[in-house]
């Protein structure tokens, strides 16, 4: 794919909390190149949205970030002053929320609040800024787009309001795109076309997009690669073919065992599941973070942290202590494969 | 948003309704006006004569209509006490006390909001604790107390301002404070607790998101959605102002509503004080309306259905 948009070495996020630090994010590395789609996948708390804030810079007050590499397009993002980051948000890179009803000022119109994000980075006219804001409503599939410009955001649909969204972060044309679970507050019907025409923009513009979501469904139909996350770390990144095809982490193997698949899960076959929870992450933990959870656990799990390694083919890595060809024997035995 | 204008009015005329009806009873709170007129030393054909005279013998409706009528017509009845007509000296006194009233709201506003949005942006810091404790204070001084420590201080010690009468704007600086002071903390805290509110939203998260600069972020997207209940909370607490102004005036010796409305208590001048309530209820119900409107100009979910 050529030009590499956003690298991201050793990520942690730390969280002071009343009983010591939270170890939110612990040290995950990830790349996005220029039109290619990285999905973020894993359960609620395993450090998702975090990790897109912390490269938004814009995590809690209290949240601590650290990094050994954190660049847009070449440039340092680590230590940039407030001033320089908001020139870089909203501008070369755009971020999309989950809560499109929230997430619009309900003070201000449509128009308004799309024409500030250009002009904010751009010198144009409001005439201009206007135009752009029509074209992109139109873009993101929203007929009579010039009217809507002067609607309030309690005027529009969830769905509508999520197109809105959209179509506000790609005014200043960024090449990077964070989309936090854009669809997990929409109806069903809508989720699919929030996610399509995603894909389709993405496209079009040839921009970075990262997705984050628990929805592997989506994945499946939209990434290039995809980061399993499991409790503030990522224990497989590999191609969608890779992870879904071959999956090596016996968290990934879990996950993909709780969806059923037209085709390849037997009918009346009861759907997996993944016993147990997330560990707490208040403190130090040196171990497998999914050993209490996994079927697979050996007394060395335990022992100490697990790096990853690289799995049977290409860029394809995952974090356990057995080997490649063990996990892949452990999804076939279960189906997953 | 003209419909909601028209039922905000109509309510308005309503509470305006409820409020004469109150204050034209207020003659015979204290049992029959023709007694009370008449005096200790009063033969039944005296009270008789002035139960006639002031039309007291009527049904208790049809005074109510010729009262309202009257009052409509700017004629609020006429003082037994000062022999005179009511609105000549109500509106004497009335441009007095709205001047002082704006001074203190204004000066209220001014203090209030500021700290506020300060507390709000650096919650539990010293700036916050320093505003809690000015809260706190002035919810606990009595404004008349604080009045008279100010006359003390820089009336008194520092002669620096002038302490009685409303001659010059110097005059109203310190009944302005002590009485702006007052209103200060429910206003401030307000402020505080819905910027807090507005400032962990999501439309906030996404305006950061968008790069603007920080005042952009603070009061184009912020504080225009915390201020909405502040603007509802002004207008009562300008009604607790105009109440609050008959003890200011009184201590200040400044020629108002509030210290005619004393005096008027102390010389149960009934037709001077059924007056003020009504004037000073009017107010209110102006205020509170215009509020409601500007409520509707800030926040177009009520204004746009």
């Amino acid at each position: 794919m050529g030009e590499r948009i956003l690298e991201v070495e050793n990520l942690t996020v730390d969280i002071p909390v009343g009983g010591g630090m939270l170890h939110a994010v612990q040290g995950i590395s990830f790349h996005v190149d220029k039109g290619e789609t990285l999905c973020i996948v894993g359960e609620s708390g395993c450090g998702k949205s975090l990790t897109s804030l912390a490269v938004m810079d814009l995590l809690p007050k209290k949240a601590i970030r650290g990094a050994d590499k954190l660049s847009l397009s070449g440039e340092d993002m680590r230590g940039l002053s407030e001033r320089r980051m908001s020139d870089i948000r909203g501008n070369t890179m755009g971020m999309i929320f989950q809560e499109p009803m929230t997430s619009l000022n309900p003070a201000y119109t449509i128009g308004n609040q799309m024409e500030e994000a250009l002009k904010r980075h751009r010198k144009v006219s409001t005439q201009e800024a206007r135009d752009r804001a029509i074209y992109l409503l139109e873009k993101v599939g929203i007929t009579a787009a010039a009217s809507r410009l002067n609607q309030y955001p309690h005027q529009l649909s969830g769905g509508l309001r999520q197109r809105v969204m959209i179509a506000m972060t790609l005014m200043c044309g960024p090449n990077l795109i964070i989309a936090d679970e854009p669809t997990t507050a929409l109806d069903v019907t809508i989720q699919a076309q929030i996610l399509l025409l995603l894909a389709e923009l993405q496209r079009e513009f040839e921009m970075g997009l990262i997705l984050i979501t628990h929805d592997l469904g989506v994945v499946a139909r939209i990434a290039d690669r995809v980061a399993v996350m499991y409790a503030g770390q990522i224990v497989e990144q590999g191609t969608a073919d890779e992870v879904f095809n071959r999956p090596t982490h016996p968290y990934t193997q879990g996950l993909l065992d709780c969806i059923p698949i037209p085709g390849k899960t037997d009918r009346g076959k009861p759907l997996g599941s993944i016993p147990g929870i997330v560990p707490s992450l208040v403190g130090p933990f040196h171990a497998c973070h999914f050993a209490e959870r996994c079927t697979y656990a050996m007394p060395d799990c335990t022992k100490g942290d697990i790096d990853m390694r690289p799995a049977l083919e290409g860029g394809h890595e995952y974090r356990c202590l057995l080997d490649p060809e063990t996990c892949q024997k452990n999804a076939e035995r279960k189906g997953v494969a | 948003m003209l419909i909601y204008a028209l039922k905000r009015l109509s309510i308005a005329l309503l509470v305006a309704i409820t409020v004469s009806l109150l204050t034209f009873s207020m003659i015979y709170l204290s049992g029959d006006p023709a007694i009370a007129l008449a005096g200790e030393s009063a033969t039944q054909q005296d009270i008789e004569n002035i139960r006639k005279v002031y039309g007291y013998d009527r049904p208790i409706i049809v005074q109510y209509a010729a009262w309202l009528g009257n009052a409509l017509q700017g004629n609020l009845g006429h003082s037994h006490y000062l022999k005179t007509e009511v609105s000549n000296v109500i509106f004497d006194r009335l441009p007095v006390t709205m001047t002082l009233g704006a001074c203190a709201l204004s000066f209220a506003l001014a203090l209030s909001i500021p700290l506020g949005v300060l507390a709000a942006m650096r919650p539990n810091t010293l700036v916050d604790r320093f505003a809690l404790t000015l809260a706190v204070i002035g919810q606990a001084l009595p404004s008349f107390w604080f009045a008279l420590i100010m006359i003390f201080l820089f009336g008194v010690s520092l002669r620096w301002l002038p302490i009685t009468g409303s001659a010059s704007w110097l005059n109203f600086v310190m009944p302005s404070i002590a009485l702006g002071y007052y209103v200060t903390p429910a206003v401030m805290r307000l402020t505080r607790a819905g910027m807090i509110e507005v400032l962990s939203s999501d439309y906030i998260r996404t305006a950061r998101a968008k790069g603007l600069r920080p005042g952009v972020v603070l009061f184009k997207h912020a504080l225009r959605n915390a201020i909405i209940p502040v603007v509802s909370l002004a207008a009562v607490q300008f009604g607790f102002m105009l109440g609050g102004s008959i003890v200011i005036e009184t201590i200040f010796a400044i020629n108002g509503l509030g210290q005619l409305a004393w005096e008027s208590i102390l010389r149960a001048d009934l037709p001077m004080m059924q007056a003020i309530v009504l004037v000073l209820s009017c107010f209110y119900i102006v205020l509170t309306f215009v509020a409601d409107l500007l409520n509707a100009f800030l926040d177009p979910r009520i204004r746009v259905s």
